[in-house]
């Protein structure tokens, strides 16, 4: 196997475990639209770097880390509801990433970043998606039963001392840094499909949010097989082979009897 | 304001103490100069129409909310049970009621629970399959699995027959005196509340009366109405207003309220 394969297998199978348990919050705190927002932002981080000649992998990680806290502080204004923040900052960083890529000439590869190019991985690409993802894991693991009972309900959560706010904040900062190295494996615009495809999936067959989330990093895992192998020897794009490969499996799931 | 039990030697310090709470919404006042003391093994009925401000006092109570004006002292670590008229979970989220329960205590606190509650029955259950009922019994076994000093239950009658309300009651006479917690209690039943409750507080924005409840486990009719069991458990309370509401909540000034003596706070608005 090249060398190359392998460290597009290694960063796509880290971005699945990672998104497997962030999906299923992504799914259950009905956040769908928020990575998509993060994914019109990433297309600004990435004209941002080139102008700034910065990292373009660092410019995308700050960018989806400020809309997230610009999220966090829009949602305290009581009259704005969340689809309409998200709309709006959603359309805003496209709009202002497009006119900036436009602004800095044609020397952008919009195709590379609107579908990803996984199979430019390169070793020190692939070590580093492999340790932010055991970060973001680690601390998702950390933290689960604080997040769970945020998401089961806030006030709740908060009369028996847990830091919800924080806990809410945390939730959207690891889904922003693993949007924007997810970025690399299928691109802007299938990144919510790679958070909420394989947690979608795994609902239909588990029983408890563990399992959900452990089955949906499974699940992940077997469309990056999937997807690979199509792209290698068919030479499809590799993010859209993985992201139809899971859409596979969910459909699959829909023939097994709801218990 | 209110006077606090009569069968404790010493004023004890409240759990929770509120103090010329005043709470408003852009502009609009939803509680208004409103005084109470809570205090351990002491079960206090809030009753009201709907809108009188009973929701937000809760809030206010268990800290979901800030005053617009006064104060709010609590018991350091207070440890609050907390029962909500009702949890909004997704669908999407595989959960029984066993795990609902575990995630927010030890092992043995969930087996007490379990037993005192009789909900063995229910652990296999998607949480967001129990029906009303049966999700008032698993909130109120989270709630003591806390070994709550305050037990706070926001429209624990809602839904449920008059039976079915007695045997409720009932239940919370007992937990009361098994943890020893103060019990905050929201109904929007003006008229029967529980009959070991030691207050009544007739809410709407501002505080309209309140006393203890009449039992009605003597009379005759009411025996005949709602059986032995239930009359036991139940009670009727009698307001004492001099003043009335008009559609909005708001205080009508009236020329008969200087007849009656004994309401003696001040309404800014009549």
């Amino acid at each position: 196997m090249p060398d190359f394969l392998i460290y597009a297998l290694i960063s796509a199978f880290a971005i699945a475990i990672a998104a497997g348990p962030l999906g299923a919050f992504v799914v259950w705190q009905r956040l769908a639209y928020f990575g998509d927002t993060l994914a019109h932002g990433a297309l600004l981080g990435v004209a941002l770097g080139l102008f700034a000649s910065i990292n373009i992998t660092l410019a995308i990680t700050l960018c989806c880390l400020s809309l997230a806290a610009i999220l966090l502080w829009l949602q305290r204004s009581p009259q704005l509801g969340d689809d309409s923040i998200l709309g709006l900052l959603s359309h805003s960083a496209l709009a202002a990433g497009l006119v900036s890529v436009s602004l800095m000439g044609n020397s952008v590869d919009l195709f590379s970043y609107l579908f990803g190019d996984l199979l430019t991985t390169g070793a020190s690409d692939a070590a580093l998606i492999v340790a932010v993802c055991t970060v973001v894991l680690s601390t998702i693991c950390v933290f689960w039963r604080k997040l769970l009972l945020s998401v089961i309900d806030a006030n709740l959560a908060k009369v028996e001392g847990i830091p919800v706010a924080l806990m809410r904040a945390l939730l959207l900062f690891a889904i922003a840094i693993v949007v924007a190295f997810a970025m690399r494996v299928v691109g802007v615009l299938l990144i919510t499909a790679m958070l909420i495809v394989p947690a979608v999936a795994s609902r239909r067959l588990t029983q408890s949010p563990e399992s959900m989330a452990i089955g949906a990093s499974i699940i992940g895992c077997i469309a990056v097989a999937i997807g690979m192998w199509t792209s290698y020897w068919y030479a499809t794009p590799a993010g859209p082979s993985i992201v139809l490969a899971a859409s596979g499996i969910f459909i699959m799931t829909l023939f097994k009897k709801r218990c | 304001m209110l006077k606090t039990s009569t069968t404790l030697v010493s004023p004890p310090t409240p759990l929770v103490q509120l103090d010329h709470v005043n709470l408003s919404f852009n502009g609009n006042n939803v509680l208004r100069d409103i005084h109470l003391k809570l205090h351990a093994n002491e079960i206090v009925t809030v009753i009201g129409p709907n809108g009188a401000g009973k929701s937000s006092l809760v809030s206010l109570i268990i800290g979901l909310q800030s005053p617009s004006q006064g104060s709010i002292t609590r018991k350091k670590n207070l440890r609050i049970g907390y029962m909500p008229q009702k949890l909004a979970i997704d669908p999407q989220l595989p959960l029984s009621t066993r795990r609902f329960l575990s995630l927010c205590g030890n092992q043995s606190a969930l087996e007490h629970a379990i037993a005192r509650l009789g909900i063995e029955c229910l652990l296999k259950t998607p949480v967001q399959k129990l029906s009303g009922g049966e999700m008032q019994r698993v909130l109120l076994a989270r709630a003591i699995m806390q070994n709550p000093e305050l037990l706070v239950l926001d429209e624990p009658a809602q839904g449920v027959d008059v039976t079915g309300q007695a045997e409720l009651y009932h239940l919370l006479g007992e937990l009361r005196n098994e943890l020893g917690c103060g019990v905050l209690m929201v109904s929007h039943d003006l008229h029967i509340v529980m009959a070991q409750t030691d207050q009544v507080l007739c809410l709407n924005k501002h505080v309209c009366c309140h006393g203890a409840p009449e039992s009605v486990s003597q009379h005759p009719e009411y025996l005949q109405l709602f059986g032995r069991q239930a009359a036991k458990d139940i009670a009727i309370y009698t307001h004492n207003h001099d003043h009335q509401h008009d559609i909005h909540g708001d205080v009508i000034d009236q020329q008969s309220t200087q007849h009656h003596s004994h309401c003696t706070h001040n309404h800014p608005n009549s």
